[in-house]
């Protein structure tokens, strides 16, 4: 019988994936016997923290193990510490977010590791299955915890919309795998990338790439593949769907951008001009939808969406400026996004959302700290110099054009224009319109605008001094 | 000095971040802080005219570091004639208006970090010499701006600031694809504007004239010009009086000063192309269409704000002429329209105080109760309306003098829609200041000291420009000399078919 051998395997490659998973596990445990959310929230957070030190600990390391399926590069580190700055965030918002609803911190708090782990994971696969493997790590994870506040009708109707429609989306993945293998006889991008030039079986290629857009599309809630996004984003306890906003979506993209841009790459004639119009169409129906929303939640959730085609716009222009545009959008993207659905946390409490315009009446004046912040966040959403969000729009744009996408280029400045209406409504609505006299104090909530607090400063110091984190960006893709 | 313009253009900002520290209960405080934190950079303004080199072409005051090396962005600003005397105006303006805005009684100090805020925006526009650097102020302008007339403002305020966002975003972006177009068109990649000079010249006449009316568009909403000046009378109208004063004075020669820097500059064979049509046609439109509007008013502050436009006009064709006295001249009357509409609205602004409407139809015979107060006015009006003598004749007689050599047909109209003008303000004098006094402004105090602070520096500004134009003449003839022949060099050199 043949021996079945076990190839090599470099620990250190996966000690960000499994520090996560061991944290995992060990708050499902602790969630048993711990009874307070607070220390639960605390070890969290310090297990992901310890967790992203020793990630950071790990720059300038390159290697790849499991038989060449999984990268540990400079790109699987910039997307590391992205999905663990993220948890950190979102662990801060949950713990001012989960008193009172009832969500079993233990559970919860396991599921947001395990979710980060499949990020992880998608982030170093350079395997179709392996990004397969990350995905459904993350995606059921995510499923789990947007159903997680059991009592409301929403957030159950949300995980069971976005978990059949995963579903779906996963088969189209796997098909699209399957294709793609029936093409080039491999799952490695690297060997894939070396049979594209010369396959018999173009069109099947062809058919698996559109399928894995597809898959992809879905993940980062690209149009036509967007519908479930509001839905969800909208039921889902507002911490979940920050997560879901900015830490599942830059997944997404980051086995999206390590596929196309590297596995993928021989066929980019093909697969951009689908982009361009996936892009193009992303941008308007985002931003347009958004026009229409008087609930800032679904607003966001809309607005997500636009974001998403403007990192698709970077995807299109491709090559070292349309790549690094994009890690560097996924960036300044996460912490504007963070801090915005922090506010909408804040502002709400349990069983009373006060997600609608309304009840953000004068809140600039009742609420400095959370007006100053959130106007930070709207405007640097709408791409205002000096804030990070316009600097993310530079270099996407500045791509396009060098690559001479100058109409996407156009279609997306003018999409700002149009963002621009629907964010200042928020900055109106705040300081402009009367709001009501305060009812009863504010409850006392230290941890999560300490999360809002920083999602503001990063806003800031990325925007003015954006050099250094675009050199991270590029150094980032470079490592592909 | 070192970094003078620097200094000069964060010293408000660096007030505006005292005023956020200090107690909102004490409001006299925070004014006098935000007076104090205005007056370093009027002083270095100051300074900065008596030491300017009027003889060089070249910029002046350089400070350059690098910002983001890897788009080769550079923290960039400098000064010519043209933008010195822009500089001037602004540093000269937020002082009075900041005096001006005393009387502010809500969210006080909001108000003035948000003007000290909008301050550097303004001189940072002025000095940028990187275009990243200009338009990064451009935007930064946007948002104090916006608050100050939506938080600040009249009954229709929320309408007013949202109009002006959203015009002057979508100017902007499309100001944004213009740039980074030249950027990739540079050789090497570029975004200083002196290196990026007649570098338009890559691209084939076509792209430069798309390109050339990208950033014409979004110069044009702020001068503003017909047909995308609607959010000016909406704005003025809403605006506590400072802010008007500083829109009228500063933010309207952003547009035309971003004109001769970018458009002029860059992409000058379009400009040659596309100057009759859209400047000094459209100019000659403005001039005419403003003074029929303003005829129509009701309100004094629109019909303040209606003669802006029509002011504007003759900058546009002073510009659109392309020989050294219309150039000179529309500079020059970018200048003094600063000056005397600053007047005009800071002398809307006290009436309003007293009387609590605009409604020209319910005064009468000020002149009576109010005699310094008229003096002024009577002043402000003929100055505006261009008598000989006072600083605006020099500038649209230089304005005339130099586009009837090229649009004499233009100057035709130009000059004679010189007698609406006269029929507007003339008209308003009589119906505000002559005539009946009613009887419910029989008692109405005349300006105190404070009003009067603000409104003599002007009039005397005012006064000696008409007798001694060549303080700013001389200021601006090297720079705008230079830049005329780098147009009509752009043009000749046959880069562009005729």
């Amino acid at each position: 019988m043949e021996q079945l051998l076990l190839p090599a395997i470099d620990w250190l490659a996966v000690l960000p994936v499994g520090l996560t998973s061991i944290l995992g596990l060990v708050l499902l445990a602790l969630g048993l016997f711990v009874d307070d959310d607070e220390t639960l929230g605390w070890i969290t957070l310090i297990g992901l923290a310890v967790t992203a030190v020793a990630t950071a600990c790990l720059a300038g390391q390159k290697s790849i193990t499991f038989n060449g399926t999984f990268a540990l590069d400079a790109y699987a580190l910039f997307f590391d510490l992205l999905f663990l700055v993220a948890g950190i965030v979102v662990v801060l918002m949950s713990m001012t977010y989960l008193e009172g609803t009832g969500i079993p911190s233990g559970d919860y708090y396991g599921l947001l590791a395990f979710a980060i782990a499949g990020m992880i994971v998608m982030a170093s696969a350079t395997d179709l299955i392996v990004v397969f493997l990350g995905l459904e790590i993350m995606s059921i994870s995510v499923y789990v915890l947007a159903g997680a506040w059991r009592t409301q009708l929403r957030s159950n109707e949300a995980a069971m919309k976005y978990f059949l429609l995963g579903a779906f989306a996963t088969g189209f993945l796997l098909y699209g795998i399957a294709l793609v293998y029936g093409a080039t006889g491999a799952f490695r991008l690297d060997r894939i990338a070396t049979a594209v030039g010369d396959t018999p079986n173009r069109t099947m290629l062809i058919a698996g790439v559109a399928m894995l857009i597809i898959a992809f599309g879905f993940k980062v809630a690209a149009v036509p593949f967007h519908m479930w996004t509001p839905d969800v984003y909208e039921g889902a306890p507002t911490t979940v769907t920050a997560l879901m906003a900015v830490a599942v979506k830059a997944a997404g993209f980051a086995a999206f951008v390590r596929v196309f841009l590297h596995g993928f790459g021989g066929l980019h004639a093909d697969w951009s001009m689908l982009l361009w119009v996936i892009a193009a169409l992303t941008m308007t129906v985002g931003n347009v939808l958004a026009l229409a929303q008087r609930n800032v939640k679904r607003m966001l959730a809309y607005s997500s969406i636009a974001h998403a085609g403007y990192i698709l716009v970077a995807l299109v222009a491709s090559g070292a400026a349309g790549g690094t545009a994009a890690l560097f959008y996924l960036l300044v993207y996460s912490f504007m996004t963070l801090g915005a659905f922090g506010v909408v946390a804040a502002l709400g409490s349990v069983g009373e959302p006060n997600e609608t315009l309304d009840d953000y009446a004068g809140i600039g004046f009742r609420r400095p700290l959370l007006g100053v912040t959130m106007t930070i966040f709207m405007l640097s959403l709408t791409g205002i110099p000096p804030l990070a969000g316009f600097a993310g729009k530079f270099y996407v744009f500045t791509a396009a054009i060098r690559e001479g996408y100058y109409v996407l280029a156009v279609i997306g400045v003018l999409n700002s224009a149009i963002s621009s209406a629907y964010y200042v409504r928020v900055l109106i609505a705040m300081y402009l319109t009367p709001g009501a006299e305060e009812h009863g104090r504010v409850a006392r909530q230290p941890y999560l605008l300490t999360s809002i607090v920083v999602s503001a400063v990063m806003t800031v110091v990325v925007g003015v001094f954006p050099a250094l984190w675009m050199q991270l960006a590029r150094f980032g893709f470079l490592s592909l | 000095m070192d970094h003078v313009l620097t200094w000069m253009t964060f010293l408000p900002l660096l007030g505006a971040a005292v005023v956020l520290c200090l107690p909102s209960r004490r409001p006299g405080l925070i004014k006098r802080v935000a007076l104090l934190s205005t007056l370093p950079t009027f002083a270095l303004g100051v300074r900065l005219f008596a030491a300017f080199d009027r003889a060089t072409t070249a910029y002046q005051y350089v400070d350059r570091t690098p910002w983001i090396a890897s788009y080769a962005i550079d923290y960039f600003v400098g000064v010519d004639g043209v933008s010195i005397t822009m500089v001037l105006l602004t540093a000269l303006l937020c002082p009075l208006c900041v005096l001006a805005s005393f009387g502010i009684d809500k969210g006080v100090k909001g108000y003035f970090a948000l003007f000290l805020m909008l301050e550097t925006g303004m001189l940072g526009v002025f000095v940028a010499l990187d275009f990243f650097l200009f338009y990064v102020f451009w935007e930064v302008m946007l948002l104090p701006m916006y608050f100050l007339i939506g938080v600040w403002g009249g009954p229709r305020r929320e309408y007013a600031a949202i109009k002006f966002f959203l015009y002057t975003f979508a100017g902007s972006v499309l100001m944004l694809v213009a740039m980074l177009v030249l950027y990739f068109g540079a050789a090497p990649h570029t975004f200083a504007i002196p290196e990026l000079a007649g570098r338009g010249a890559v691209f084939d006449p076509r792209t430069q004239q798309l390109l050339w009316l990208a950033l014409f568009v979004a110069f044009a909403i702020k001068i503003p010009a017909f047909p995308f000046h609607t959010w000016l009378p909406d704005a003025h109208v809403e605006a506590p009086t400072a802010i008007s004063v500083i829109l009228a004075g500063v933010l309207l020669k952003m547009g035309t000063y971003g004109l001769l820097r970018i458009n002029y500059g860059i992409l000058p064979a379009a400009t040659l192309d596309l100057a009759f049509w859209s400047l000094a046609a459209l100019g000659t439109f403005n001039i005419v269409y403003g003074a029929l509007c303003a005829l129509a008013q009701t309100d004094l502050k629109k019909l303040v704000a209606y003669s802006s436009i029509s002011h504007m006009g003759y900058v546009m064709l002073g510009m659109a002429a392309f020989t050294p006295q219309g150039i000179n001249g529309a500079v020059l009357q970018m200048f003094n329209h600063g000056t005397i509409t600053a007047l005009l609205f800071l002398l809307v602004g006290v009436i309003y105080d007293r009387a609590h409407h605009r409604e020209i139809a319910g005064f009468g015979g000020l002149a009576g109760v109010m005699p310094v107060y008229t003096g002024v006015a009577a002043l402000a009006f003929f100055a505006a309306m261009g008598l000989p003598g006072l600083s605006a004749f020099i500038s649209e007689v230089l304005v005339l003098l130099g586009a009837w050599q090229r649009h004499p047909g233009l100057t035709i109209v130009a000059a004679s829609a010189i007698v609406l003008t006269a029929g507007y303000l003339l008209w308003t004098l009589q119906r505000v200041w002559l005539g009946r006094l009613d009887e419910r402004y029989a008692a109405l105090p005349d300006v105190d000291a404070r009003e009067l602070a603000t409104l003599l520096p002007l009039a005397a500004i005012v006064l000696a420009l008409g007798v001694y134009p060549h303080a700013v003449l001389d200021l601006i003839g090297a720079s705008l000399g230079h830049l005329n022949e780098l147009v009509r060099a752009g043009a000749a050199a046959g880069v562009a078919p005729r």
